[in-house]
């Protein structure tokens, strides 16, 4: 994979730097200095095992997350010494050069054992380099005690007593580094997805204690701008119906597992639906809206959403689905998530026909 | 003088990097062209998709020979890559594997400047090579197909460029798509050339563009043989400006085997051309035939009877020119539920070229479409035409429609569309 080089020439050296300078081009990073272990980044103590953050790394949740695939997952933050991100509204939180994201997804052994064992899967990280956010996946060797770049993913046998006391198994799926873009991206550029005021605004079990993420990374200045949490935006605990309605647990449980890629800058941005809980046109949520180009996924449905008939509604055929080309998401999906799936049947079935009243916000 | 081929060789790159508007920054050292070599084997879709993801713009990943098994989509997001085969009966990427979970589509393309040419995709459970926001881009000599044969199950679409400019998609073959062979949406400046589709749902499919090309291709067997369609509730709205010309149009009877909800799932079995909701099409020297529905039905969004709720959306064909076209056969066995239907109002027959007659009655003037509206047929040999006048059709509110088979309101022409102009990543770059 190592590149010849020409001896420098000086024409060419020239009219190089020409062109550098019309275009404004900055330096590609080759393939050689991506990290290629985990533990080089030095977000954890020891070897990582435990995911016990370092010194400066902000371990943090988000009120809604991403379903994927009954893993656990343990998310953190980096800043570069001294610097800080910059508040939002609504978008993702402008993060300094320098900034890494890490997610670890792992399983719990035990899901009827809120203190079980955890296999490590996988740690992904994102990078934000000077030329833009970079995703790496590092893949968990078997002794867990480091993770190793796999550029081009790859999958893992896991097997776990799940809720209700049965054995399962999954073949876990670990993106490549393009599947990283298939959903971080909004228009080229590659984004953060759940660093955003309306995810973080929610209490965290930190080592000093419980307080709200919002006023911890604003108290530590990690964050500047932002305000009270009570007047910073919030989204619904999916699960949680003390945090919002049915339909604003399921618009907060549809933003964060769909509209990474269905938004109007997104990968699905060719479908023409906008998930997003910002969104509040009915047809662009998919209220009968007819399918683009969902082939075999349509099930023979003619609309997205058909309110008050889940049962016609593509969207929950396809959340229902594991199979290829149907299931959505389409990425990093091999189960479905039965207790999301419910709650997005009781949402269409409980939609006003006349008025399906999709918005949240 | 080798020195002169060395630095020439070695600022290609440079320069196609320069035309796309480097994205992803650029390295100044001196980089020769590059040609990565992957040959089949048991860690080849792995290594082929490292390559890809650690290509460097203006490499060419070459492909050997041999049959190839991925169990996810391949990707390439660089820009500037070629990824090549040794033919599209000789290097053969089959997904019949491909698991839940592992992306949409075969191959996935998302960068500008990428040529993918002379290899085949099989069996996908999704699309078979989709290019996405990207341009220019090329697919030559590419084969997709569902080696099962036409069934329901099979992916959407063999060739699906969406969301590009400046597309061009030649000598390529489509078989077995449960949607369409070859489509190409919400795209500008678009080339369909020279293609073979049969057994697909939809042959080619153009919709929601702006300039398009679609010429001296073979469509048959397929349900409908080429689609111009406009839809509602896309991010890119209205199709405007398509070109179908010398293509060989011929027996596309298969049965429709699209999944219902789908838009080709209404498309009659037995269609030769269709134009639904599109403005400024112009249809010309083709061969048509044989095509049992009808060889040429010209269409608003309307007939098909679905709901939609889009304000930007203009659901009436408008502006479309057929001329010099040569028609025969076909017509003979309408089937479908709308082909069925709609030919009850013909006498269970349908000639060479059916319009539906709905027109926009806001933009009537005394009771007629203004001249540059209009649907103008000529020079069709013996073509025989119906109007349907559907606009007409309301029985509950006792309004019928006057069928006319009468070609004389239809005489005219329109200014011919001007040839797609396709450009390179320099053009492109010397222009924006």
């Amino acid at each position: 994979m190592t590149r010849r080089r020409n001896k420098p020439q000086l024409a060419a050296a020239g009219l190089w730097c020409l062109l550098l300078t019309l275009t404004g081009c900055g330096r590609a990073q080759p393939a050689d200095d991506w990290p290629r272990t985990l533990s080089a980044y030095g977000l954890f103590a020891g070897n990582g095992s435990t995911q016990q953050p370092t010194e400066g790394v902000i371990p943090y949740d988000l009120n809604t997350p991403l379903f994927s695939d009954y893993t656990t997952k343990h998310r953190f933050i980096k800043l570069p010494p001294g610097q800080h991100a910059n508040y939002h509204d609504k978008e993702v939180f402008d993060f300094p050069v320098g900034t890494i994201i890490a997610k670890t997804f792992a399983m719990r052994l035990d899901r009827t054992n809120p203190n079980s064992e955890e296999q490590l899967l996988e740690t992904r990280i994102l990078a934000h380099r000077p030329e833009g956010w970079i995703g790496l996946p590092y893949v968990w060797n078997r002794e867990q005690s480091e993770a190793i770049l796999q550029p081009a993913g790859g999958t893992v046998d896991v097997r776990w007593i799940h809720e209700d006391g049965a054995e399962r198994t999954n073949n876990y799926l670990i993106p490549n580094m393009n599947q990283c873009k298939g959903c971080h991206r909004v228009g080229r550029p590659m984004s953060p997805i759940g660093p955003r005021a309306r995810h973080l605004n929610r209490d965290f079990a930190y080592s000093h204690g419980s307080e709200n993420q919002l006023d911890y990374w604003s108290r530590i200045g990690a964050l500047t701008g932002a305000p009270s949490p009570q007047e910073a935006p919030r989204l619904a605990v999916w699960d949680d119906p003390e945090t919002g309605t049915v339909a604003e647990r399921a618009r907060a449980w549809l933003e964060i597992n769909c509209a990474h890629c269905h938004h109007d800058q997104g990968p699905a941005s060719n479908a023409g639906i906008d998930l997003m809980t910002s969104q509040t046109v009915p047809a662009k949520i998919g209220v009968f809206k007819s399918p683009a180009a969902a082939g075999r996924g349509s099930g023979g449905l003619s609309y997205d959403i058909v309110p008050c008939k889940p049962d016609e509604s593509i969207l929950v055929y396809r959340i229902a689905s594991t199979e290829p080309q149907v299931a959505m998401p389409e990425l990093g999906k091999r189960l479905v998530h039965t207790e999301g799936l419910t709650l997005i049947r009781q949402w269409i079935r409980e939609m006003k026909p006349d008025n399906p009243h999709p918005a949240t916000q | 003088m080798a020195e002169n081929i060395r630095l020439t060789r070695s600022l290609l790159p440079l320069l196609a990097l320069l035309a796309v508007g480097c994205q992803s920054g650029d390295d100044p050292g001196l980089t020769e062209l590059r040609t990565v070599r992957i040959e089949p084997g048991p860690e080849a879709a792995r290594r082929l998709q490292e390559a890809l993801i650690m290509a460097q713009p203006g490499d060419v990943v070459q492909l050997a020979a041999g049959r190839y098994a991925f169990e996810s989509t391949l990707s390439l997001d660089v820009e500037n890559v070629t990824l090549r085969g040794a033919g599209p009966n000789k290097t053969i990427l089959s997904f019949e594997n491909q698991g839940t979970g592992t992306g949409g589509e075969g191959v996935s393309i998302t960068s500008n400047g990428v040529v993918v040419e002379d290899l085949a995709i099989e069996d996908t459970p999704g699309d078979a090579l989709k290019l996405r926001a990207a341009g220019p881009v090329t697919v030559r000599r590419v084969r997709t197909e569902w080696t099962d044969g036409s069934q329901a199950t099979n992916g959407a679409y063999g060739i699906y460029p969406v969301q590009c400019h400046h597309v061009l998609v030649e000598d390529c073959t489509a078989i077995g798509a449960s949607d369409a062979g070859i489509y190409v949406g919400q795209s500008r400046f678009v080339v369909v050339r020279r293609n073979h589709v049969s057994r697909n749902v939809a042959g080619i499919e153009i919709e929601n563009c702006t300039q398009a090309d679609v010429y001296e291709n073979v469509a048959t067997e397929n349900s409908g043989g080429i689609l111009v369609f406009s839809l509602p509730n896309l991010p890119v709205a209205g199709g405007s400006d398509c070109r179908v010309f010398k293509n060989l149009i011929e027996e596309n009877n298969h049965p429709n085997f699209a999944p219902a909800g789908n838009i080709v799932a209404s498309v009659p079995p037995g269609t030769g051309i269709m134009v639904m909701a599109y403005d400024h099409v112009e249809i010309f020297q083709n061969t048509i035939c044989n095509n049992k529905t009808a060889n040429l039905a010209i269409v608003s969004y309307l007939v098909t009877e679905k709901t939609y709720d889009d304000p930007r959306y203009d659901p009436y064909c408008e502006a479309i020119d057929v001329h010099d076209n040569e028609f025969s056969g076909g017509g003979n066995q309408p089937s479908g539920t709308l082909g069925k239907t709609l030919s009850q109002l013909t006498g269970g027959t349908f000639p060479d070229i059916v319009y539906d007659g709905i027109v926009d009655e806001e933009k009537l003037v005394e009771g007629e479409l203004p001249r540059p509206l209009r649907i103008t047929i000529r020079d069709n040999g013996d073509a025989d035409f119906v109007n349907l006048d559907l606009v007409n059709f309301e029985p509950l509110k006792l309004r019928f429609p006057k069928i006319s088979r009468d070609l004389v309101p239809h005489d005219g022409r329109h200014e011919p569309l001007a040839p797609v102009q396709l450009k390179s990543p320099l053009q492109l770059e010397s222009t924006e």
